[in-house]
């Protein structure tokens, strides 16, 4: 039994050798992030107080760029875009519910808005 | 059917989900840890989601631009997202090591292991210390769980005409969340760098060499990461939006 799971350890090794991080591929990961989060800071020192942007407008630009961040740090650092994708669907599916909370109670704050008014 | 053809039941078990080997080439410990790491991130949207609901039904809310505007110890007024643009670099900056000691951990290379991970350790306790100035400048300040600052201190954080009891009302719940979601985070990190000197004083005594795989790196890794995924969205939604 134990030798099996070694036996599938160093096959598992072996077989991510081929494609996992390399330095050039996390520095490359970091400058990434580095560069959306300035982004972020131009919008919110610079580009909304001087053109005066509605927070309707800024506010999605900074959930997208959020997001591309999320997604470069499970994908790369988390090295979940290397896995099988059996695992990657386990992981990220199981998300539809967190989304199906975010729609349920910004609905209700909607209606909460209106009590408060 | 030919008897020199394999049996079907054989042909079946050779399959990856028929038992014998793992359907996700996975080791155990690493896919237990992605299904925390997974309701953990559950933990935290929950929270965060509750703060977007309460903030968005808000006839008023204390401004980020107004609240976060200092750099605790240099800079009192006028420099909103700066100190916490440095607090997110050095956690951005404390993942990379953290990947860069999994990589090392590819190679078996104890040493450089060793350095990423002392690397990874003390950006967490500079993220802490970072973390510490910015929840005693908001005390100082008045804000607290349960407690507000004074109504002229306040009307600082406002835009807008609030009314009083607007003001009173979701200053609290800023407060509340604020620091239950902040300090539910910090204690994630702190618990990280506990987590990360023991694993280090593990790659000291050899304990990995010996077990043949730097798996447990990867495995610390992973939450170290999380860590700093969960810290993307705070700053975002405490401090951008």
């Amino acid at each position: 039994m134990s030798s099996e799971t070694a036996n599938i350890h160093v096959e598992g090794a072996a077989h991510g050798e081929h494609e996992t991080m390399t330095k050039a591929r996390i520095w490359r990961v970091f400058f990434i992030l580095l560069g959306i989060t300035s982004v972020e800071f131009i919008i919110a020192l610079w580009l909304a107080p001087t053109y005066g942007l509605r927070p309707g407008i800024v506010n999605p630009v900074y959930i997208v760029l959020t997001l591309f961040k999320a997604y470069f740090i499970v994908a790369f650092f988390m090295h979940l875009k290397f896995e099988k994708v059996g695992l990657a669907l386990a992981i990220i599916v199981p998300i539809i519910f967190i989304i199906g909370l975010i729609l349920v109670l910004t609905n209700e704050s909607h209606y909460w808005i209106d009590l408060r008014r | 059917m030919s008897t020199a053809v394999a049996h079907p039941v054989d042909v079946v078990k050779s399959t990856p989900w028929s038992g014998g080997r793992s359907p996700f080439d996975v080791e155990y410990g690493k896919m237990m840890m992605w299904f925390f790491l997974l309701s953990d991130a559950f933990t935290f949207s929950s929270l965060l989601i509750s703060y977007g609901a309460l903030r968005f039904s808000a006839p008023a809310w204390p401004s980020p631009s107004l609240v976060f505007q200092s750099f605790p110890g240099l800079i009192e007024h006028g420099a909103p997202l700066v100190f916490v643009g440095l607090m997110t670099f050095i956690l951005i900056m404390s993942s990379v090591t953290m990947v860069l000691a999994v990589e090392a951990g590819h190679r078996n290379s104890k040493k450089e292991v060793v350095w990423w991970m002392i690397g990874t350790i003390i950006g967490g306790l500079m993220f802490l210390s970072c973390q510490g100035l910015e929840w005693n400048h908001l005390h100082s300040e008045g804000f607290w769980w349960g407690h507000i600052p004074t109504k002229q201190v306040m009307l600082e954080f406002f835009k807008g005409n609030p009314t009083d009891r607007q003001m009173a009302m979701t200053s609290q719940q800023f407060a509340n969340l604020f620091f239950t979601i902040t300090g539910f985070h910090g204690f994630h990190v702190f618990s990280g760098v506990i987590i990360n000197i023991i694993i280090t004083i593990n790659v000291l005594l050899g304990t990995y060499k010996k077990r043949g795989s730097y798996l447990m790196i990867e495995k610390v890794g992973l939450y170290w990461h999380f860590v700093d995924l969960v810290w993307v969205f705070v700053f975002t939604f405490f401090y951008l939006v």
